[in-house]
């Protein structure tokens, strides 16, 4: 087995009483598509933040790159950081400056580059997602799933050898979010990355993911292939595949109380 | 009686937390104007060259306007009441003195903390809202270093000159209600008005000036980083950044005068 590149060892995290991750352990390996797979409210976005070291846990240990990033010094964390790429859900460019500079931003900042190589860089990464062409566009002007593109482009400016993407499919249409889909497949070809997926859609789910780790009120529940996801007999992965929603029980005390206020029925 | 207690403890202890968090950004933002350059980490110039137009050039019409008309003001209202003593010309006395010494400073903090204070304030919450400053965070790129720095380094910069600029045309307007209204000769108002100010009244607006600065841009950053809950939430911040910097403002302005001015 080869040695993985993001190691999660016992993650716990609490928002003051609600526990939202209880114990996660969890490896990734280099060069292969993971995709955390969830409910809403299950974790799976706070599991991303304290990946991309946006939020501390309250106890455990993330080590990439064999750096633990929740105990690292600043500096220790941004030079993880610079090979690391991340598409936000709300796709987060930057709508004071255009499409280009959005992609440019790390490689001036993070790189001793010319300017012109920095633009050939930038229109390569563009061009790579398709949107060869949109350099001097604003954000503005650009259509929810262009703005995903472009917002691709910018995560992988500076080469990164982990790709983390949060919801890629969220808020786009199906054609639009396949097209997403597609693109990411065609990054794992071309480059050989490590990527990491929240999702909760399950068909671009079965289209990319080498591994699925189904997370269930801050536990990981299952973790292993589409194949074994689709022969589980746990009734949890069973509902979740088959899209069935919660069984609602019924106490009618409880409910009548509920609705007209405590205390009403003796 | 209880009730009224928590709620004064509460209020302070909420005061309280929130000054600390504004000393701490502001601890961050000097370290990231004078320390953090010679650890490798540039300031980048061009951001603040940029803050520099929009907070300063931009403001000059209107900062010219706004003192000149109080200029005048103060020159009227002033000669109402010293003609019936006939010393008229102690107008440019009382002119020169509260332009330099307060109105001058005062008024053009004011003037930026409504016009750039709250564009900070908006701009970051703005940016918190759309995750651009996690954004931000997860490319390697400090928030404080890449957009709190450009923007105060700025504000130093620019607010003492827009004060000088308030000083002079403020001065002026007194100037031209006196020469054009009062008949006082020119050269009679300016020996009277270059003997009334000190060079101590000028510099000390100019310290002030520069302390508004650092007021109004810290306050603008706190509350943009502060924004939480979509484009309300922005409101709300902007609005605060507003009306706490003009409270500080004036607070500070106070104890400036009790420092320099008190026996």
């Amino acid at each position: 087995m080869p040695e993985p590149i993001i190691k999660i060892r016992d993650l716990h995290t609490s928002y003051g009483e609600l526990k939202v991750l209880k114990g996660i352990t969890l490896d990734v390996y280099a060069d292969e598509t993971l995709v955390i797979l969830g409910r809403s409210g299950c974790g799976k976005s706070t599991l991303l933040r304290h990946l991309i070291g946006l939020q501390k846990p309250t106890k455990g240990e993330i080590y990439i790159k064999d750096v633990d990033i929740v105990r690292a010094s600043e500096d220790g964390r941004e030079e993880v950081m610079k090979k690391i790429g991340m598409l936000f859900q709300g796709a987060a460019l930057f709508n004071s400056m255009s499409v280009g500079e959005n992609v440019a931003l790390p490689l001036v900042e993070h790189t001793p580059l010319e300017s012109s190589t920095i633009s050939i860089m930038t229109r390569m990464k563009l061009d790579l997602v398709g949107l060869a062409g949109f350099e001097n566009f604003m954000p503005s002007q650009l259509s929810g799933g262009m703005k995903k593109r472009a917002a691709m482009a910018r995560a992988l400016a500076m080469d990164p050898d982990i790709l983390f993407c949060d919801e890629p499919s969220a808020g786009l249409d199906p054609i639009v979010a396949v097209g997403i889909d597609h693109l990411i497949l065609k990054l794992k070809k071309a480059f050989k990355m490590t990527i990491v997926v929240v999702t909760h859609e399950l068909a671009s789910v079965f289209l990319i993911a080498d591994r699925i780790a189904l997370l269930h009120e801050g536990e990981v529940i299952f973790l292993g292939t589409k194949e074994e996801m689709k022969n589980s007999k746990d009734p949890r992965i069973c509902q979740f595949l088959e899209r069935r929603p919660d069984e609602e029980i019924i106490d009618r005390d409880k409910h009548l109380s509920a609705l007209v206020g405590e205390g009403y029925i003796s | 009686m209880r009730n009224i207690f928590g709620k004064t403890g509460h209020g302070f202890y909420s005061f309280i937390a929130h000054l600390a968090r504004i000393l701490k950004l502001s601890g961050q933002s000097l370290y990231w104007i004078f320390i953090a350059p010679f650890k490798g980490k540039r300031i980048r110039w061009r951001l603040t060259f940029i803050q520099m137009v929009r907070i300063g050039v931009d403001a000059v019409p209107i900062v010219s306007i706004i003192t000149f008309s109080v200029g005048l003001i103060i020159a009227m209202q002033a000669a109402y009441q010293l003609e019936r003593f006939g010393a008229s010309i102690y107008v440019a006395d009382l002119v020169g003195v509260s332009i330099t010494r307060e109105l001058g400073p005062l008024i053009t903090a004011i003037i930026i903390a409504g016009r750039s204070g709250s564009a900070i304030a908006a701009e970051i919450g703005t940016m918190k809202v759309a995750e651009e400053i996690d954004a931000l965070k997860t490319m390697a790129l400090n928030p404080i270093g890449f957009l709190v720095v450009p923007r105060t380094l700025a504000m130093i910069i620019v607010v003492p000159c827009l004060t000088i600029l308030a000083d002079f045309l403020g001065i002026a307007g007194g100037f031209s209600l006196a020469v054009f209204s009062l008949k006082i000769p020119f050269i009679a108002y300016f020996n009277e008005t270059a003997t009334a100010i000190l060079l101590k009244d000028f510099l000390t607006g100019l310290v002030k000036s520069l302390v508004f600065a650092v007021i109004i841009s810290q306050i603008g950053a706190y509350q943009g980083f502060s924004v939480s809950g979509g484009a309300e939430g922005v409101g709300k911040s902007t609005t605060a950044s507003v009306v706490s910097s003009i409270f500080l403002i004036i607070f500070s302005d106070l104890i400036f005068t009790m420092i320099f001015f008190s026996a």
